[in-house]
């Protein structure tokens, strides 16, 4: 780690966003994770992303658990607010926040002990709720805060660093979030910061729960020959089941691909996902062909990334739920409270 | 050999749950306080839907008294399964009314009470020919011989069922035929009305019958709380249902049928408890209804919210404890839980209501502290007053209230600040202002239950840390003159003696004194209406010799509480304990005090 202050440094050259906005508006304060540790990777795809998307740093709200992952919200989007809350507990009071706030931008970042182990439970309700957030699971397959224990991501077989073999078998957050009904389910890998970004825009712009499982090797625990996690194994296995365009509302689509190639997503807002198959015909769309193609590769030790599965007609939780459309917190009070006339009209029933 | 027991009676109910009897319970007790006689009902139920035994003991009482009491005047013993024990509980010289469609056997009997059979499956059965129809008939016929026996105004009944089934014409009639099945019958069988007996009395109209899971849930809409997120839980989903149903009421947009309210059913109380900070931390006023073991589950969170400073109100009707616990019945067992819940050093203010009157202000009282204080404050009522029904006053609304949101900057306030710091303590009174989300990239901060300075930033300083924490002690002292003030009581004449008390315990005290002074013994009562305590509770222990403190639980759990905080000699604070998981009778104050006083004056 370094414990040196973040500089904000004036480059010459740098681009402002639609709203004026420099990248650096998008940091946070000095990561003080491992030199090369994949989180960080995707601390910086997030400020990309946030920074394409033009989004005002103060309409989001960066939310985690606990972990080496749960840090790195500190390390984005300074001018946001953010909860680092307890372990495995980030997505309830992500419900709570949304509730309360529907027109935050909402992201979570969580990792695989926090949303697979502890936090199983509220990863799938949050699915089940459809909230419209973008929910990061930064997977390394260990618990690098504790010093290298396995975690319910690792994969049966893998090796830690001191050599045991984990004896069983792994929760797949990817193929989990399908069968739980997800609306929005992508895997990528911190190493290819192209497709990450994408995804990341893709899942922020995705009205309702966007599962975003990231393959982020820890490199002080889990990046040894027999990690079924590390870089050079994630290298080695990794392919996109499909490439993933995104198109923002103003913007056309100016490449046309043949007819049968690719899928045109149209999210709520007007933006676009164009969907290019790759060679065996994968269709995100198609639930039931995608998880058998999922458990196909999973046997065959490979990593599938890309935008694996999406509804975007889903309801997210607020359209279910029928809530206002003035976020709870701004409601007036006058509204909320009925006053003295209709309490005293309401005890008449009580006698 | 009966005495004449005119307005002063306890009348009590056996049946088997799931047979509909609870409405029958529930027109008799709105009937006795349309007759302007104060009433009160408590019910006894088993943790099961159907098949095992519940009663329903109604007390009326000229004098206003609302405790249990342990008499039983009247009994309706219409459970076999527990007969013999129903009327072993009759007190010398009572009633005993039974359904006598089955002989009895003739051991089950007593000679210092009168047993009244009536063949009310038979009378049923007769009268009406479907299966379902004729168990739920047997309940409003007793109701009806019950009339008969005890003068309850007919007149009344009738315009009672008239309004529950407004909709249902057939259900007024077949009603009002199971009354007067019952009714017929006792007059031409019995002496009627009994020696014990109801008569029309004052007035009641200032007055109304609610339980206090019913108030509480009303009081959240009153406070403006837009997002409740529970766990069902007995015995508090009470709370949650009326807050539903009063938000159907008063929160949906007649026009777009669009919600004011959020209303999050999580998968466990751990994420109820997440969802409520989450909500109170952007700014909206969030709450949860639990009981115990959800108290249990929320820790981690509560003790968070308490780091991390973050309002939040949670209500918590006790049940028995430890662990699961009777569910079904009453104790104030989570005094000690929550006053110190979570982790490392914690403490939360705590509010007692004493019945559904002070659930509904209390509810409205928790969320300005909470927000003021920027902390986890806790409304501890019980079964006891959670579910049961109360005489009250009339609630009031003061249509100027306007909600304390506490130390909240605006954007425009952030801007003028040079630089926003979370946890800097400006006014001296240990409260930091706070930001909402979503406004300013100014007021941005990181909320987290890891070491955090007063600037907000994480820490490992012990300097930092024990500067952020002995702040939190400044807001602790500030809160001892926030919350509500005790209630006291003084004696007729300058005493030693104090009683202290709190919640559900109120009314068997405040009925004990006057039985004590029946006996001679004169004390003082002080009703502790919230923790911290605030400096006349200190007073009040410090300015009497002997205090006797009555609570349900059999740990003296406010008494440790005492003893803690104001330094006093603990010889001096006397457990009156009742924990049996009924609501304490004032037998049970009048003779914890004799005892304690008679052993003192032999020694």
């Amino acid at each position: 780690m370094s414990f040196i202050k973040k500089p904000k440094i004036d480059l010459p050259g740098q681009l402002h966003n639609e709203i004026g906005l420099l990248k650096r508006d998008y940091e946070g304060a000095m990561s003080t994770l491992c030199a090369g540790c994949g989180h960080d990777s995707i601390t910086a795809a997030i400020v990309q992303a946030f920074w394409e998307l033009s989004i005002p740093p103060e309409k989001v709200i960066k939310l985690s658990g606990i972990g080496c992952s749960s840090k790195t919200p500190a390390y984005f989007l300074s001018g946001a607010h953010g909860f680092n809350s307890v372990h495995g507990r980030m997505p309830s009071v992500a419900i709570g926040a949304h509730s309360g706030n529907r027109d935050l931008v909402c992201i979570g970042v969580s990792g695989d002990g926090d949303s697979l182990s502890i936090g199983f439970g509220q990863f799938g309700h949050a699915v089940r709720r459809n909230l419209n957030m973008l929910y990061i699971i930064e997977n390394n397959g260990v618990y690098g805060l504790t010093k290298g224990q396995f975690s319910a991501a690792a994969d049966k077989g893998s090796k830690s660093k001191r050599g045991d073999i984990n004896q069983w078998k792994n929760i797949d957050a990817v193929s989990t979030a399908i069968s739980m009904g997800s609306s929005f389910v992508a895997r990528s890998f911190s190493g290819d910061r192209e497709q990450l970004v994408t995804l990341i825009k893709a899942g922020i712009m995705h009205p309702g729960c966007a599962i975003l499982d990231v393959v982020s090797p820890c490199v002080t625990f889990n990046n040894h020959p027999g990690s079924t996690k590390s870089y050079t194994y994630t290298r080695d296995h990794y392919h996109p089941a499909s490439q993933t365009d995104f198109i923002t509302p103003a913007s056309e689509i100016k490449v046309s691909y043949a007819e049968g190639t690719s899928t045109v997503v149209e999210l709520h807002d007007g933006s676009k996902l164009l969907l290019k198959k790759a060679s065996s015909g994968y269709d995100a769309t198609d639930r039931s062909r995608v998880m058998r193609y999922l458990e196909q590769q999973r046997a065959q030790g490979e990593v599938v990334t890309g935008l694996l599965y999406i509804n975007a007609e889903l309801p997210e939780m607020h359209r279910i739920y029928r809530t206002s459309e003035t976020p709870m917190k701004d409601v007036a009070f006058e509204e909320l409270n009925p006053g003295s006339e209709a309490l005293a009209k309401l005890q008449a029933r009580m006698r | 050999m009966s005495e004449s027991r005119v307005n002063d009676f306890v009348l009590k109910i056996g049946t088997v749950n799931g047979t509909g009897s609870a409405s029958a319970n529930g027109l008799l007790l709105k009937a006795f306080f349309r007759m302007g006689i104060p009433v009160t009902g408590k019910n006894l139920f088993p943790s099961n839907i159907q098949g095992l035994p519940t009663w329903y003991g109604i007390r009326v009482n000229h004098k206003g008294y609302m405790a249990r009491s342990k008499r039983v005047d009247v009994m309706v013993a219409l459970n076999a399964q527990t007969y013999q024990k129903d009327m072993d509980n009759v007190t010398p010289g009572g009633f005993l009314i039974y359904d006598s469609t089955w002989p009895r056997e003739r051991q089950l009997s007593r000679n210092d009470i009168t047993v009244l059979g009536v063949p009310l499956a038979k009378l049923c059965n007769e009268n009406f020919s479907d299966a379902r129809v004729r168990i739920l008939m047997k309940n409003i016929a007793y109701v009806g011989i019950l009339a008969a026996l005890l003068n309850i105004d007919t007149k009344i009944l009738r315009a009672l069922i008239e309004e529950t089934f407004a909709s249902k014409p057939k259900l007024v009639e077949s009603n009002l035929k199971a009354i007067n099945l019952g009714f017929n019958y006792a007059k031409d069988n019995f002496t009627c009305p009994l020696p014990t007996h109801a008569e029309t009395m004052g007035n009641n109209s200032k007055h109304i019958m609610i339980d206090g899971n019913s108030a509480a849930g009303l009081g959240c809409v009153y406070a403006g709380a837009t997002v409740g997120a529970w766990y069902p839980i007995t015995p508090s989903t009470g709370l949650m249902d009326a807050y539903k149903a009063y938000c159907k009421m008063f929160r949906i947009d007649k026009e777009t049928g669009k919600k004011n309210y959020v209303i999050i059913q999580a998968e466990d109380e751990l994420a109820a408890a997440g969802t409520v900070l989450g909500a109170n931390w952007v700014g909206a006023r969030a709450f949860t209804p639990t009981s115990g073991p959800g108290i249990s589950l929320m820790s981690e969170f509560i003790g968070f919210a308490y780091y991390t400073e973050i309002p939040s109100v949670f209500f918590n009707v006790q049940r028995v404890g430890p662990s699961t616990g009777m569910p079904t019945r009453t104790q104030q067992c989570d005094i000690m839980l929550c006053a110190y819940a979570s982790h490392g050093d914690t403490q939360h203010p705590l509010l007692f209501p004493a019945d559904p009157y002070e659930c509904f202000e209390m509810a409205v009282s928790a969320f300005d502290l909470a927000e003021r204080l920027q902390t986890p404050v806790f409304v501890l009522s019980d079964l006891d007053i959670g579910m049961n029904d109360w005489m009250i006053p009339e609630l009031k609304w003061d249509d100027n209230y306007q909600p304390d949101r506490g130390k909240v900057l605006s954007s425009g306030d952030v801007d003028k600040l040079e630089k926003f710091y979370r946890y800097l303590d400006v006014d001296g009174d240990g409260i930091a202002a706070r930001t909402l989300p979503g406004e300013n990239a100014k007021g941005a901060y990181f909320v987290r239950g890891s070491g955090h300075n007063k600037h907000g930033m994480y820490t490992e300083s012990s300097e930092e840390y024990k500067d952020l924490v002995d702040r939190l002690l400044v807001k602790w002292k500030t809160a001892r003159a926030l919350v509500p003030k005790p209630v006291l009581i003084k004696a007729r004449k300058e005493t030693p003696i104090g009683i202290i008390a709190y919640g559900s315990s109120h009314g068997a005290v405040i009925e004990a004194l006057d039985d004590l002074r029946e006996k001679g013994i004169e004390a003082d009562y002080m009703r502790v209406r919230a923790f911290p305590f605030n400096g006349e509770v200190t007073r009040f222990v410090e300015q009497h010799e002997t205090i006797f403190v009555v609570e349900q639980n059999r740990d003296a759990q406010l008494r440790s509480l005492l003893i803690l905080e104001t330094n006093t000699d603990a010889r001096k604070l006397i457990p009156v304990l009742h924990y049996s998981g009924m609501p304490i009778p004032t037998s049970c104050v009048v003779e914890g005090i004799c005892e304690h006083l008679c052993a003192k004056d032999v020694a």
